[in-house]
Formats: structure tokens, C-alpha cells, sequence
């Protein structure tokens, strides 16, 4: 022993150990977010069981088992249950119950001692609901305008058809609001903003000023009759939604009318087959990439966080790589060598450990309240008070985060030009070709590798940065995307929803965090494999055009 | 680009032969040359121009931030604008003067039984009012309640008191702004009794609470009266109902100077001219008592000369006779039982304070001399932003603009002054921000951050202390949980571990580095937290216990009989070896954490925990360490790697040659010359821990407390920027305190960075010379 002692051979161990947790972690982590992230989608089995309420009175529970844990018999008798004295250690259940409009808690604790026997019946069904969450249930009977169309076993073919209807007319609804309402209420916002341009404008004749009052009238006029048009075809639907009711009875033997209108789409997963079971995680998945979140950011999907994230990186990749770029050669090619330069060198490279609130702070004070507020001044004074660019938005966002990227950017360039090697250059000068296309012709292409990595790099650490963005243009919720089809077509001033804000956000602020809790996994997983790709693709590119450039540079 | 586009082919006749020539004739080639050098000095000066402006717009940042802190640093200024006399009645005495909103207008009390507004330019009388007082009476005494209610009362011979306000409409006739004062009585629109037997009031004071106005009174024949207007209004009728009660309490001093109520019409102060401040507890006005008795100058020949509340009415600012400026409030002792208290001393005037004016939105005042000098104060700061000399004769009165950017001076002669004041940031100077404070309800000087509340009359707390303690202390946790990790598994990865599998273990640490620490904070707060709750003994098992098993397994493997360890090879694949070992042992050491709490901590530690006295938050500095540790073990094993690994070989070899084993040449020669590279290491880490923003916002409570306790949260420099900046005020002080922080947090990260960066360079240089 004393001899092991003597060999250092523990300390290897230990040193090994300290590693091995290390990579414990590691690994621990994505697996848990991997796992809980992705099984998000996936139907879960509903059990219907018998529970003792603290009140020894007995109960059907209704929902699925979200998680258990082990807690001691001390904490759960302060908790008001009771157990046995001779127990020591119980086993509860969380279990999502839904309803959250008729019961009011939509997740329980239970203890395992208390629940009875775990059913999993054949026409229990969960409605994935717009409002208020899910809803787990019997389906007993569909209404169509008050009177009975079907009802017990085939009910399911027809409420699948019906709700497919729903949905049909539902996006119809949305579509009539977002493009020709908002067409409407844009032309609105236009002329608003002209009148008032009119009144600020000075030299401009009495007569001049009344053409364009009439012309603006009656713009107006016109668009009150479109509105009223689409305002009327809008009921129709509106009706047409309201037709078919779908009666449920739930967990405590009541009956509950549920419209087919609030149902986006419903499942019997203890009836699921496998493939059932994917073509469920696959529309829910679809659902997730592709659809605007629900409920508060509890539910639906995160594409406008994911569009605004790719939106707001590709805007910095635009400003970062160019001036990047240009100061690596300038430090490295053009400036004279010396102590100063060492020192701003120095300077950029630390910037880069610089915490990233400190330049969300600038971003704050210089570009949104400085730049911005002179440039509403000077190009948007007809909507003042209202700011345009001197608020936090997209465009700042972008100009921070490529400011806070610039030195990773500059420093992976700076390594790239000095790979090359002195004969490199000094071939290309003998050959009498100026710097200037010695750059442009050798060093840039051979360089290239390394600028592609600063700007992956820097791609990948904006794509995951959250606190500086909370500062200078991320909201939780965008109105619109900063994309679409009205001119200008690119909004620099819009706020931007973000994935890792969203993550903050729905996961700290949203009122109901256990509900929200799968969507933030889900979130993060999106992230991290959105960032481990970026990062892995900047290892590999960067592999791949140094051998491409290897036998040029040597 | 093509180059053919530049040098055409020419044709050439030479000695009778037609020769194609590739060279382009010599005007061309001039041309050719001079477009080459233009465009090579136009790179020049592009590249110059666009990666020297990079460089300047990153000094910008440092720049910018230092320019917003600027002005909490600059004191105060005076800029007289105006010189004039205003109308002073014979055998009239000035009551008060006091500013509207706009500076434009002022208005002046008088015995005289006048209301004049007039204007501050240049003092001519917009309106004048006749306080409807009946000629026989007299007004005896005068009293104002808290400067932004405009409340002022006048007591009258027949012991009746008149209640007024000045007001203001504000008309925009042509887009211009009109101002119209007014005087409006509040209670009745005439005059009120007090006194029922009808003396005469020798002082009186007026303040209006939330619910009414009181009206506090001492007559000629030594009764100390209170009446309470308590205005209620009708849940039918939407009527308001004004209430009144009337009270004697008891034993008024003889010789009164002046008396106060505060706006919660639970204490009174009654100030005497032998220098005393008379409490009375009034919250109870039926059982009102004088609590005590404090004696407030410095010597006992001066005596009080103006007293006043400042904004809040908490705090009385005192000034005597010899020019002494102190600031008293009501303190609670461990009995709950309140006394008047000394907190601080003003910078005092060179003679008697005569006039005091608070600010009506901050806890600043203005007080003026006999000896005409006017010096602007502020109490939390204990600052002295301006003094100066303004007059030759004794101030009057001074009236300090509502949003404290005018101040208007009236001397004995009625000689007025109209200043431009600029006193933007009083309230901030070096000990308010690093040193303990006595604030305004608090029992003794603290370290509090505290930066806005619901209420008006708030007093700012921004105590740097907090903020730099809760950094620090999530730095140091996060530290004491990754320097070992990371160095230890560094000297492991860069030293003992096989080549093909460093391949492979050091890039999966390092993508740890680009994991947004939104998710680190994320599970923190969501999972991390709640499973620490729950399974303390786990936790503490595992940080404990590890190491001792890994060194038991360690030691078995030794005792293995070697064919064994022939067919599993370990040199260098001990880490694979054990993660199965750390694996297995976490998920005993959980499983039988419950077990644990039941045995040991009658079922549940964290009770247990805060049965022993110690706090205990779910989201605290253990769980911030753990989540804030991991982010940075990435960067320090990365950079401590490379140092160790870049160790020149022979030395190694030179070591292991004379005979020392792995081991020894590991701890004697090659950490001792990898040592600098390892402390840049841990300086970065510590850099990037100190910065880190989001896995403390979401991984602890962020409540600004100052203690080292594990099991509590605290709140950071970076975390507090993310919460207070976008909802605080651009330009306000708290706005460029946090600039201040970011300041500071800009500087600290950047040396820290900048030492390790010449450390790393240094070794360089040393590895290289080896």
C-alpha cells in the first residue's frame, strides 16, 4: 500500500478521475437534454387510476405520468398525507391531468401507496387544445347545431374529419386577418403617417394640402368598404367554426362541451400502434419547426424564434466579416510592428473574454439610445414620440453581437495570415506583383480557411448569446416576423424573438413553468444541435481547406 | 478578374518581319503601372482607414462607457440669470417663496394677507390674491406641508387657520404654453377652528397625507392641538365626506420655534428655541405621548435657526445659529421603540442657517445664511455640491424648482435672484457607492442595493457592495468546483492519456466551451436546483466521496493479479476505465440519499440545514457553482492543456531518464514549468465566471444580500445590468450607476485577461528559449 502510495500511481487515478467527471458531465448533459428534449412529441400512454385524496376521500385520476421521485415519510407527513408510522420512504407521481379550465391544476403529485390499480383504456383520448392546455377525456358524443350525429365507438373517423374541417377554416380565419386585415391596417398606418407629415411639412400651398386631405379621404373611404367586406366574410367562418361540439366526460364523471374550434388535434395514445405513434411525433415535430408558439409560449411552435435567431446571425455574419476581415490585415500586413501595436493587439484579443452584457450595455447606450434616437430624429420625425430605430431591434441586436464576435473573428484571421509562410509572399513580390495583389491573389485565398472558422466560430457563440440581446432588441413576443412581403421587405427596426431568450423566458417568466418545461428541453435541444453542428462544420471546413491550401502554402 | 482585359496583343513590325509580340506597348504599360500603384495605395489606405476604424470603434466601447459614468462624478452649477427686486410690502414680512413647474412663474406668502405670483424673469406680478382672512384678525403663524403638495397654512389670532394650495392651470392657446395660478383652499374655502376657545395660534404646521390633511397648532396660552381632516368618499354616492377630529395633547414646551407633522400623521416634532427637538408619538392621537426629548446643537449657546423635513418627510434637516447643518431621523432601538437620532453632519456654514428648502423628488435640500451664501446639499451622499455667495444681506427664503433645474433666491430686501441650477447627480458619490450608509428607516449604516420602489418619496440605495460580494462569491464557488476538474484532468489529458483517445476526449470538452449558458442556466434553475433540494446527502456524498472511489478502485485494480490486467491495459485509459466506477457510484450515492436523510437528519436535510441556523434557498450559491463551474471548466482545461502538453519534451525525457517515475516528472518538473500557463488558465476561467450573466439571472434568487453562505443566492454585477437596466430611466443616476458597473466589470475582466495574456506570452518565450 505504502509502496502504491510511493509509485504516484493514485494521483494518475485521481488526475484520471477528475476527467472522468469531466466527461461524466458532459455527456450527462446532452443525454438529458437529448432524451428530454426529444420525447417532447411522443405520445405518452394515459393512465386512469383510483387515488386517496388527503382527505381519505377516494378519486379517479384521468392524465399522464410526467415523473416520480423518492421522498422520505417525514416531508410528506408535514406535507398534510398520511402514512403509516412504520414507513420511512414513499415513492410519488407527478401526473398531468390536464383540464386546467374545469379543475384548475393541471399537474398533481401522488403518492404511490395511494393510487390504485394503473388502467390504460382504449377510448381515453387527449385534445391538444389553443387555449388552457391539454385535455384528457372520454369522447361520448358529437354535436353537430345542437343535435346528435354520432356517438360511442365510431365516433373517432368522424371527429378526426371534423376537426380536419376545423383546422381548414381556422387558418382560413388567420389568413384573412394577417394579409388582407393587415394589408388594411397598414395602409392605415401609411396614411396616418402621411397626414401627419402634411402637418409638419411647411412650404406647401393651402390648395396643394386640400388635394392631398381629399386624396387621403377618400384612400380611407375605399379601404372602410374592404374592411366591412372582409369583416362580413370573416363572420360566415366564424359561424361555420362555432357548428360542431364535441361532448367529453372527464376524469370526475362530469360531462364537458368542448368546441371543435378549440381543438387543434387530439389522440388515443394508449390505442396507437408504432407507426400511429410516429406519424403523431412527426406532425407534432412539423407543428414545432414550422408554427408560431400558443398559450403564453407553452405551447406550439418556435419558428419565429428560430427565423429570428438565423435572421439576426445572418445580418452579423454581413457586418462582422468584412471588418473583421479588414482589421486582421490591417494589423498584421499593413501596421508598422511594434510595442503600440503589440499592445492593441493585446487590447482585441482581450476584448474577446470581455462579458457579453458589457457590450449589450454599449449597444444599449451608444447604438439604440445615441445612434438610434438621431437617426428618428433626423428620418423619422413624423412618428415621433413613437421611436423607430431608437429602440432596441433587429438591427442592433445584429450590430452588437457582431461587435462582441469582431474579436474572435480578427483573432482567428490574424492566425491564418501568419500560417502562411514568408517565401509565400516573398515568391509573390519578386514576381513583381504589388502588395496589394500579393493579398488579393495569395495570401486572402490561402488565408481563407481560417477566416471561414472565426466566422463559424462567431456564428455559433451569437447564435447561443442571450444576455446582451435581452438588452438591445429580443422580445418574447413578435407581433411579425422581420421578413415579409411589404416594403421594405427586411425590417432593421423590428424586434426579433430569439431560441436561447425563448428559453429564458418561457422556462423563468411564463406562469405555468411545469407545463412549459418539455418545450424549453425541446428548445435547448434545437439550440444545441443548431450550435454543435455550426461548430463541428467550422472544424471540418477548416480541416478540409487546410488540406486543400496545404501544398500551396508550403 | 481577367488579365487579358489589360494588356491587349499588339502587332509589331521589326526589321521587316511581323512579329507578335504578348508586351503591351510602353503608354500602356505606363498606364497599366500607374492603375497598379493606384489601386495598391488605395488598398493601402482602404485597409488602413477600415481596420484602424475597427480598432478605434472597439476603444470606443471603453470610451462610451466612460463618458455616461462621467457625470455621476461632476458637481453642481450656478448660472444667475436674472437680477430683480420684488415687491416688498412695509410692515409685511415674506412668508415663503415658492417655484412652479415650469420656473416660469413663483409665488409669494406674506403677512400681508397677499398671494403674489409673479414671474421669474423679472418679477412682475401675473396675479395677485387677497387670502380671504376678514380684516380684525391677524395672521400669527405659518406653516407649510411637504413642498411638492403646495399645501400651506396660516394660523389666525381668533384660533381659527386658513388651509391654502397654489395651483396651476395650463392652457396651450396657439400651441403656447399658458400658465394660470391659482389659490385654492382645500378645506371648506375659508378659514377652519382649531382652537374651539378661540386663542390665539402662536405656531402652526399643516401636512397632507394619503387620506387628509392635519393640522398641528400650539396657542397663545401653551395648548398643543391636532385636528385631522380625514376625506372619505362615498361608496353609493361617489360624495367625498370630509371628517374631523380634534385633539389635545400633551405637555407642549414653553418657547416653540417651529412644530412639523410627517405625512403618515404619526409623529410630530415640535422644535423650541432652547434647541430641542420635542417627539410625539400622534399614531395613536387619542393616547398621543412625548416620547422624548432630544437636545440637538453642537454648542449649547447656539440655538435652532430652520428645520425642515426633507422630501418623505422621515428625515428633519436642523440648522443653528452657528451655521451647523444635521440631519436627524426617527431610528427604532431593539424595544421597537423609536428615537430621534443624530445620522449626519453637513458641511456647515460660516453663519446662522436661516432658510432651508428640500428638493421636491429627491432627498436633496438647499440651505441659505445671514451672510448671503447659498449651498446645495444632499443627504444620502452627504454631499456638498455647491456653495456659494449670492448676496450681501441675510437670505429670505429660497425656492428650488420642482424638477430641481432653477432656484430662486429672496434676501431680507426683497432683492431676488433667478438661477439656472444643474444638479443632475447628487445622490451618487464614492461612499455611497463603497462604503455603509445610513438610510432613511434603518437602524444602523448598511450595505444595501436597492434601486427603485412603488413610492415617490424612495430613497436610492446603490451600495456597489452587494453586487461585487454576489460576484465574487459565484466566482469563487464556481472556481473551487472547476479549478480542480480542469487543471487536474488537464495535467491527465496532456500527460498520461493515450494519444488517440486525447484526440477524441479534448475536442468533446471543448465544444462544452460554445454551449450557450442560457441552457446551463436553464437546467440549473429548473432541474439542478429542485434535484439538490431534494437529495442533499447525494450531493454532498458525491462531492466528498469521489475521490475516495476512484482511489479505492484504484487500488484494487493495483492488487489485480497482473494476467488480468495484461488482457485490460490501463496506462493511459485509466479515465474510460472509471467512468463506469464515478457512473455507478453517483447513482448509489442518489439512491440511497433518502436513506441517508431519514438515519441522519430526522428525513430531511434541508430542514435539518435550516435548523442549525442557516438559511437555505433553493436556488443558491451551490447550485450557481455547479452550473457556472461547468461552463468554465471548458476554458481553463483547454488552456491549461495546451500549457502542459507544450512542455518541451527532453525535458520530460531528461526527467524520466535520471530515473524519476510518471509521476514525479509530472509534479516536480513539468507542472513547475507549465505553473505560469496553468495561472492564465485560472485567470480566464475566473474572467469569464466574474462576466457570466445568464446562469446566475436564472440560476439564483438575485436577491442583492452580502454574505458568503452556499445555501443562499445572491445577485451579480452582470445579472443586476440584464434585470435594472431596461427598465430605468435614460440619463438618471441609477442608469449610470449600472453604466458603472458594466465599467467596472469591463476593466476587471480585461486585466485579469490582459495579466493572463502576458503570462501566456512570457511562457512562450520561456518554452521557445528552453
Amino acid at each position: 500500500m505504502k509502496q502504491w502510495f510511493k509509485s504516484g500511481d493514485p494521483w494518475i487515478w485521481l488526475n484520471a478521475g477528475a476527467l472522468s467527471i469531466g466527461l461524466v458531465m458532459v455527456m450527462g448533459l446532452f443525454l438529458l437534454i437529448a432524451i428530454r428534449g426529444s420525447v417532447h412529441f411522443w405520445p405518452a400512454d394515459i393512465v386512469e387510476t383510483i387515488v386517496i385524496k388527503k382527505n381519505g376521500i377516494e378519486k379517479k385520476v384521468v392524465g399522464e405520468l410526467v415523473k416520480s421521485e423518492v421522498s422520505t415519510a417525514v416531508v410528506m407527513r408535514e406535507a398534510g398525507y398520511k402514512i403509516p408510522e412504520n414507513v420511512e420512504l414513499v415513492r410519488r407521481y407527478l401526473v398531468k391531468q390536464g383540464n386546467k379550465d374545469v379543475t384548475g391544476r393541471d399537474f398533481m403529485w401522488y403518492l404511490e401507496d395511494h393510487m390504485g390499480e394503473w388502467k390504460y383504456p382504449k377510448n381515453l383520448v387527449v385534445l391538444e387544445r389553443r387555449e388552457w392546455g391539454n385535455f384528457y377525456g372520454y369522447p361520448l358524443k358529437l354535436i353537430e347545431n345542437g343535435v346528435v350525429v354520432i356517438k360511442g365507438d365510431e365516433i373517432w373517423p368522424e371527429l378526426a374529419a371534423r376537426i380536419k374541417r376545423s383546422n381548414r377554416l381556422f387558418k382560413k380565419i388567420k389568413k384573412i386577418e394577417k394579409y388582407d386585415i393587415g394589408d388594411i391596417n397598414r395602409q392605415h398606418e401609411y396614411i396616418r403617417l402621411e397626414q401627419k407629415k402634411l402637418a409638419i411639412e411647411e412650404n406647401l400651398s393651402p390648395d396643394q394640402r386640400k388635394i392631398k386631405h381629399e386624396k387621403f379621404a377618400t384612400i380611407l373611404e375605399n379601404m372602410n368598404i374592404i374592411f366591412a367586406s372582409h369583416q362580413k366574410q370573416l363572420d360566415q367562418i366564424r359561424k361555420d367554426l362555432k357548428r360542431d361540439i364535441l361532448i367529453v366526460e372527464i376524469m370526475d364523471g362530469s360531462t364537458v362541451e368542448i368546441p371543435l374550434e378549440k381543438i387543434v388535434r387530439f389522440a388515443r395514445s394508449n390505442n396507437m400502434n408504432i407507426a400511429a405513434k410516429t406519424g403523431y411525433y412527426g406532425e407534432r415535430l412539423w407543428e414545432y419547426l414550422t408554427e408560431a408558439p400558443r398559450e403564453a409560449n407553452t405551447e406550439g411552435g418556435v419558428f419565429p424564434a428560430i427565423f429570428g435567431t438565423v435572421i439576426m446571425v445572418l445580418l452579423m455574419s454581413i457586418l462582422v466579416t468584412p471588418f473583421g476581415i479588414l482589421a486582421a490585415i490591417y494589423l498584421h500586413e499593413y501596421a508598422k510592428q511594434g510595442p503600440l501595436l503589440s499592445l492593441i493587439r493585446v487590447s482585441v484579443y482581450n476584448l474577446a473574454g470581455v462579458p457579453s452584457i458589457v457590450f449589450g450595455v454599449f449597444g444599449l447606450g451608444f447604438f439604440v439610445y445615441f445612434l438610434g434616437g438621431n437617426l428618428d430624429e433626423l428620418f423619422f420625425p413624423e412618428k415621433l414620440p413613437a421611436p423607430t430605430f431608437g429602440t432596441p431591434g433587429l438591427f442592433w441586436a445584429s450590430l452588437t453581437l457582431a461587435l462582441l464576435t469582431l474579436p474572435a473573428v480578427i483573432v482567428a484571421t490574424e492566425e491564418g495570415l501568419a500560417r502562411i509562410p514568408v517565401t509565400t509572399r516573398q515568391a509573390s513580390l519578386a514576381l513583381g506583383a504589388t502588395k496589394a495583389e500579393t493579398l488579393w491573389r495569395v495570401i486572402l485565398p490561402l488565408s481563407a480557411p481560417a477566416m471561414m472558422t472565426g466566422l463559424i466560430l462567431a456564428i455559433a457563440r451569437a447564435a447561443g448569446e442571450v444576455a446582451p440581446l435581452m438588452l438591445v432588441g429580443v422580445v418574447k413576443m413578435a407581433p411579425s416576423l422581420p421578413v415579409d412581403s411589404y416594403f421594405p421587405y427586411i425590417h432593421l427596426e423590428s424586434k426579433i424573438m430569439h431560441l436561447g431568450f425563448h428559453i429564458y423566458d418561457v422556462g423563468f417568466q411564463s406562469p405555468n413553468v411545469e407545463a412549459a418545461r418539455p418545450l424549453v428541453y425541446a428548445t435547448s435541444l434545437t439550440l444545441i444541435i443548431i450550435i454543435v453542428v455550426l461548430n463541428l462544420f467550422a472544424t471540418s471546413i477548416r480541416n478540409r481547406l487546410r488540406e486543400k491550401y496545404k501544398s500551396a502554402g508550403d | 478578374m481577367k488579365k487579358k482585359n489589360n494588356i491587349s496583343q499588339t502587332t509589331s513590325n521589326e526589321g521587316g518581319k511581323t512579329v507578335n509580340s504578348y508586351l503591351a506597348d510602353e503608354e500602356k504599360r505606363r498606364k497599366i503601372r500607374r492603375h497598379r500603384a493606384i489601386k495598391d495605395s488605395m488598398a493601402r489606405y482602404g485597409v488602413g482607414a477600415g481596420g484602424g476604424g475597427v480598432v478605434v470603434v472597439l476603444t470606443l466601447i471603453f470610451v462610451y462607457l466612460f463618458i455616461e459614468v462621467l457625470p455621476l462624478f461632476t458637481g453642481a452649477s450656478l448660472h444667475e440669470s436674472k437680477n430683480y427686486s420684488i415687491q416688498v410690502e412695509e410692515n409685511s414680512d415674506t412668508y415663503m417663496i415658492a417655484m412652479e413647474r415650469y420656473q416660469e412663474l413663483a409665488v409669494k406668502f406674506a403677512s400681508n394677507r397677499m398671494a403674489i405670483f409673479f414671474e421669474t424673469a423679472n418679477g412682475k406680478v401675473r396675479h395677485k390674491e387677497l387670502l380671504p382672512i376678514p380684516p380684525d384678525i391677524t395672521i400669527t403663524s405659518f406653516g407649510k406641508a411637504e413642498a411638492n403638495t403646495g399645501v400651506v397654512v396660516f394660523g389666525l389670532s381668533d384660533g381659527r387657520a386658513l388651509v391654502a394650495k397654489h395651483d396651476y392651470d395650463l392652457t396651450y392657446p396657439d400651441d403656447k404654453r399658458y400658465i394660470d395660478p391659482k389659490i385654492v383652499y382645500p378645506l371648506d374655502g375659508s378659514a377652519v377652528v382649531v382652537d374651539n376657545e378661540g386663542r390665539e395660534l402662536k405656531a402652526i404646521a399643516v401636512q397632507k397625507s394619503d387620506n387628509g390633511i392635519a393640522i398641528a397648532a400650539v396657542t397663545i396660552d401653551d395648548r398643543l392641538l391636532l385636528v385631522l381632516y380625514r376625506s372619505e368618499e362615498s361608496f353609493l354616492t361617489g360624495e367625498v365626506e370630509v371628517a374631523r377630529e380634534a385633539f389635545e395633547l400633551p405637555s407642549p414646551p414653553k418657547s416653540i420655534f417651529k412644530i412639523l407633522v410627517d405625512t403618515t400623521t404619526k409623529n410630530l416634532f415640535i422644535a423650541d428655541n432652547a434647541g430641542n427637538i420635542h417627539y410625539y408619538d400622534i399614531s395613536e392621537p387619542d393616547d398621543a405621548v412625548l416620547i422624548e426629548t432630544v437636545s440637538v446643537l453642537k454648542n449649547k449657546n447656539s440655538s435652532i435657526t430652520a428645520v425642515d423635513f426633507l422630501l418623505g418627510s422621515v428625515s428633519l434637516i436642523i440648522g443653528d445659529s452657528n451655521g451647523n447643518v444635521s440631519q436627524w431621523f426617527l431610528v427604532r432601538d431593539e424595544k421597537n421603540v423609536h428615537h430621534l437620532t443624530h445620522i449626519r453632519d453637513f458641511e456647515p456654514h460660516e453663519a446662522a442657517v436661516v432658510a432651508i428648502s428640500p428638493e421636491y423628488n429627491r432627498k436633496g435640500f438647499v440651505t441659505g445664511d445671514n451672510s448671503g451664501i447659498v449651498a446645495i446639499h444632499y443627504s444620502t451622499s452627504n454631499n456638498t455640491v455647491l456653495r456659494q455667495k449670492i448676496s450681501d444681506r441675510p437670505i429670505k427664503d429660497l425656492a428650488i424648482s420642482p424638477i430641481n433645474n432653477a432656484l430662486l433666491t429672496v434676501d431680507i430686501q426683497g432683492n431676488a435672484k433667478n438661477y439656472k441650477l444643474t444638479n443632475l447627480h447628487p445622490e451618487v458619490s464614492t461612499s455611497i457607492l463603497w462604503s455603509k450608509i445610513w438610510y432613511e428607516g434603518r437602524s444602523k449604516p448598511e450595505y444595501i442595493w436597492q434601486s427603485s420602489s412603488a413610492t415617490d418619496d424612495f430613497e436610492g440605495k446603490f451600495s456597489i457592495i452587494p453586487l461585487a460580494v454576489g460576484t465574487f462569491k459565484g466566482a469563487i464557488f464556481a472556481m473551487l468546483f472547476a479549478i480542480p476538474i480542469g487543471v487536474m484532468g488537464a495535467i491527465y489529458a496532456a500527460y498520461f492519456m493515450t494519444p488517440k483517445l486525447r484526440g477524441v476526449v479534448k475536442p468533446t470538452i471543448e465544444i462544452m466551451a460554445a454551449l450557450p449558458t442560457v441552457i446551463l442556466g436553464f437546467l440549473a434553475g429548473l432541474w439542478l436546483a429542485p434535484f439538490i433540494e431534494n437529495n442533499l446527502p447525494a450531493i454532498f456524498s458525491i462531492i466528498t466521496l469521489t475521490p475516495l472511489v476512484i482511489l479505492i478502485f484504484a487500488f484494487l485494480w493495483y492488487k489485480l493479479p497482473s494476467s488480468w490486467k495484461y488482457k485490460i491495459p490501463s496506462n493511459g485509459l485509466e479515465v474510460l476505465l472509471l467512468i463506469p466506477v464515478i457512473v455507478v457510484s453517483w447513482w448509489i450515492f442518489i439512491k440511497i440519499s433518502p436513506m441517508i436523510e431519514v438515519t441522519f437528519f430526522d428525513g430531511s436535510m434541508r430542514q435539518w440545514i435550516t435548523g442549525i441556523g442557516i438559511n437555505y434557498d433553493q436556488r443558491n450559491a451551490l447550485v450557481v457553482g455547479i452550473a457556472m463551474g461547468f461552463a468554465v471548466i471548458p476554458t481553463i482545461f483547454s488552456m491549461a492543456e495546451d500549457a502542459i502538453f507544450s512542455v518541451p519534451k527532453h525535458l520530460t525525457q531528461g526527467s524520466l531518464a535520471l530515473g524519476a517515475t510518471a509521476w514525479q516528472t509530472v509534479s516536480r518538473v513539468v507542472l513547475l514549468t507549465a505553473s505560469p500557463g496553468i495561472f492564465a488558465a485560472v485567470m480566464i476561467g475566473l474572467g469569464r465566471a466574474v462576466g457570466e450573466t445568464m446562469i446566475v439571472l436564472m440560476a439564483t434568487g438575485n436577491s442583492p444580500i452580502v454574505n458568503f453562505n452556499i445555501f443562499e443566492g445572491m445577485r451579480t454585477l452582470s445579472a443586476n445590468i440584464a434585470v435594472e437596466l431596461p427598465e430605468t430611466a435614460v440619463g438618471s443616476s441609477h442608469y449610470r450607476i449600472l453604466f458603472l458597473a458594466a465599467l467596472v466589470l469591463f476593466a476587471l475582466t480585461f486585466m485579469v485577461n490582459t495579466i493572463a495574456e502576458i503570462v501566456r506570452q512570457r511562457l512562450r518565450k520561456k518554452y521557445s528559449s528552453l
